[in-house]
């Protein structure tokens, strides 16, 4: 255990190198990795890792970083990459080929706007914009949280159960370049919480398939509805994992969502990433002028943790979503999603949008007080409520 | 009652061939003829492979899941991608001290055009893969449409009246990466063929191998005579065969026989005579014939 003062992209880059050292006793590590702001860090600090049974290849684009660490998953190896807005944009093809192929790649993405024009603050309209793929969405709230999901995640990933891509997201310099404490775990731990990998389905001789190749129709559909099965056990599956990250580092790396004085609440915001801090704080100091309100960090994005959240407010008749992200002609992602997933469930629950921090604006105490008020006073949900707008 | 089915012998597929019978290729696609060839010459090598095959006639071979026309592993990768993939592969085949081969078989659209970042960042990186282009100068599998590789004058659904443009030089480009070898093939000239394919196999870091590869269904050729089709273009110096050491190093393999360069186009229903040019078309390729000759006098591969 050693406890340093690192940013987010130091603990996601440590965290990813030694996950893939930890596969040196299997077919090793490699993946592709291509620069962007604020995601830069991360790729230069597994440039600069002394892989026992590795290799990082500096590609051209993300495009090709993502291709690599797909070849190289396909070999057998432990692989990952790591990206950021219009990087993952490009990426975008390839993240969806991982996702189909079933391939266990680890994700690090940072949340920034996506351009044009050119926005370097954080946005999660990024990672939100790839919600239909096969691609397991966790968002973190501070670095410890960052690093622990992403060890977290190749376990997740990697479960024979599941085989999916996993994104560990962060919000761009609010936890990218800012520095914290944060336990960065000795590697013979995380050798002990990952075991080498053996993909079931790795290319070899004896078994020749064409992997990729044509499909009719109810083969496709028998994939797709394999990939709607593991989404499924996700839930299940990650609770297991939780629990023994638990027993071998000694800490809770979080559950899909997170409940804070939700149980008597009538009114409660949902929130993502960093705005989570702030809306707790909000929440707390609220709740001490005795207001039934309560608050939820939503960590899982894909899959949905519809039943979790619906269990943690049996009385909430409120709901605000706080989103840091906008989807034309749609409002709020997390409301958009979430509004369908309850329908026909809780449908006494008024769901209320507002579009907090969109394009990397910050989300103050202030603002979010005044969410509540809004919140509070509604008798009906309406239009998305643009927030930090001057007019 | 079909009685030719009723009375020949069943194809048996054999498992040990890279290419199985029964794949859908079309008759005298130039592609099936190159991975017969890839196969002997893994075989006579004492090597095997696993292909990294994009969008491409070569990913149709394979046929319909879960049978497949090939009998090594193959990854289809992306269109734009496959020498990242192949990269990725063939780092962990050398991480863990594997002796296959991992091949790269792309047409021309995957290599030229679409595939041309990737190609050359793996050519740059001087990533341990062999790179096969079968090029058959049109996007065949999409139907028939111009690739960069496409010659000029020739007809496609997407230049009705003949490509303006001239074909893009792309062993030149894959030459300015000085990668360790770079060959252009013929089906024509099965010996030479196989020498390379071998000089391929026994060599290290990039290799790229341009392959002529006729396609009767979008050169508007017949079948049967695809291979004299390419061995006119050999003979004309319209495709130059020859191979480069190093990116600098030169050696003309087949030289031109002085065939008429417009015996080639005449006999393929894809140029219309209106928009081919006859003198122009022999002083370019009379001009590119003595440039090459000069780069491999000057520059001689030993
Ligand atoms: S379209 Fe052309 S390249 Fe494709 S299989 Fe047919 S002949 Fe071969």
């Amino acid at each position: 255990m050693a406890i340093e003062v690192v940013t987010g992209n130091h603990a996601a880059g440590y965290a990813l190198s030694v996950a893939a050292e930890a596969n040196r006793v299997g077919r090793g590590a490699a993946c592709g990795i291509y620069p962007i702001t604020p995601q830069t860090e991360i790729v230069e600090f597994v440039a600069r890792f002394p892989f026992t049974k590795g290799r990082v290849i500096a590609v051209e684009s993300e495009h090709s970083a993502m291709g690599v660490s797909i070849g190289a998953a396909m070999a057998g190896a432990r692989a990952f990459t790591a990206s950021s807005s219009n990087g993952l944009a490009y990426m975008t093809e390839n993240i969806m080929v991982a996702g189909y192929y079933r391939l266990p790649i680890v994700l690090a993405a940072v949340n920034r706007t996506l351009g044009p024009p050119w926005n370097i603050w954080a946005d999660q309209g990024d990672t939100l914009y790839l919600r239909d793929f096969p691609v397991i969405q966790l968002y973190c709230e501070t670095n410890q949280e960052v690093l622990d999901s992403t060890l977290l995640a190749f376990r997740l990933a990697e479960d024979p159960r599941i085989l999916l891509p996993v994104m560990v997201i962060m919000d761009a310099f609010i936890l990218s370049h800012t520095q914290m404490e944060t336990d960065l775990p000795e590697q013979d731990l995380v050798d002990r919480f990952l075991p080498p990998l053996e993909l079931p389905h790795q290319l070899n001789f004896e078994r020749p398939t064409t992997v990729g190749g044509l499909t009719w129709p109810r083969e496709t559909l028998s994939q797709r509805l394999e990939i709607d099965e593991a989404m499924e056990r996700v839930g299940a599956v990650y609770e297991e994992h939780r629990a023994a990250f638990e027993k071998i580092f000694g800490r809770d790396p979080g559950g899909a969502i997170s409940a804070f004085e939700t149980e008597d609440a009538e009114a409660v915001l949902i929130a993502s990433g960093t705005i989570a801090s702030t809306a707790r704080e909000v929440v707390r100091t609220r709740r001490a002028r005795g207001e039934k309100i309560g608050m939820v960090k939503m960590k899982m994005f894909r899959p949905l943790p519809v039943d979790a959240l619906l269990d943690a407010m049996p009385r909430a008749t409120k709901i605000g979503v706080l989103d840091r992200d906008y989807a034309a002609g749609v409002g709020g992602v997390w409301w958009h999603d979430l509004r369908a997933a309850m329908q026909g469930r809780r449908d006494d629950v008024m769901v209320q949008d507002y579009l907090t921090g969109v394009c990397g604006g910050d989300v103050t105490p202030a603002m979010l007080d005044e969410v509540i008020d809004d919140l509070l006073g509604r008798r009906s949900a309406g239009k998305p409520v643009w927030k930090g707008i001057d007019r | 009652m079909n009685v030719t089915l009723e009375t020949q012998d069943p194809i048996t597929c054999c498992d040990e061939c890279l290419v199985r019978p029964g794949n859908t290729n079309c008759g005298g696609c130039g592609m099936s003829v190159g991975l017969v060839m890839l196969d002997r010459a893994l075989k006579s090598a004492g090597q095997r492979c696993q292909l990294v095959i994009p969008a491409c006639c070569g990913i149709v071979t394979a046929g319909g899941y879960p049978t497949t026309g090939y009998s090594v592993p193959v990854l289809a990768s992306t269109f734009a991608a496959s020498p990242a993939f192949a990269s990725g592969v063939a780092a962990v085949r050398d991480l863990n001290d594997e002796p296959h081969q991992v091949i790269c078989w792309a047409g021309d659209g995957g290599t030229y055009d679409i595939g041309m970042a990737a190609l050359s960042a793996a050519a740059e990186r001087n990533e341990n893969i062999i790179y096969i282009c079968y090029d058959n100068e049109i996007y065949g599998n999409t139907g028939g449409q111009r690739s960069s590789a496409t010659p000029p004058g020739a007809r496609t659904t997407t230049t009705p009246v003949g490509k303006l443009e001239r074909k893009k030089d792309i062993m030149a480009i894959m030459a300015a990466h000085r990668i360790p070898y770079a060959a252009t093939l013929s089906i024509a000239h099965p010996e030479d063929f196989a020498r390379k394919l071998d000089t391929a196999l026994h060599l290290e870091g990039f290799r790229f191998l341009l392959i002529h590869s006729p396609c009767p269904t979008g050169w508007k050729s017949e079948p049967a005579e695809s291979v004299e089709l390419v061995r006119l273009a050999v003979g004309s110096g319209l495709f130059p065969v020859y191979e480069v050491f190093d990116g600098w190093r030169y050696r003309i393999t087949i030289k031109p026989n002085g065939a008429d360069p417009m015996e080639y186009y005449r006999r393929q229903n894809r140029f219309p005579a209106a928009a081919m040019d006859a003198d122009a078309v022999r002083a370019e390729v009379a001009g590119a014939t003595a440039r090459l000759a000069r780069l491999a006098e000057v520059f001689a591969a030993g």
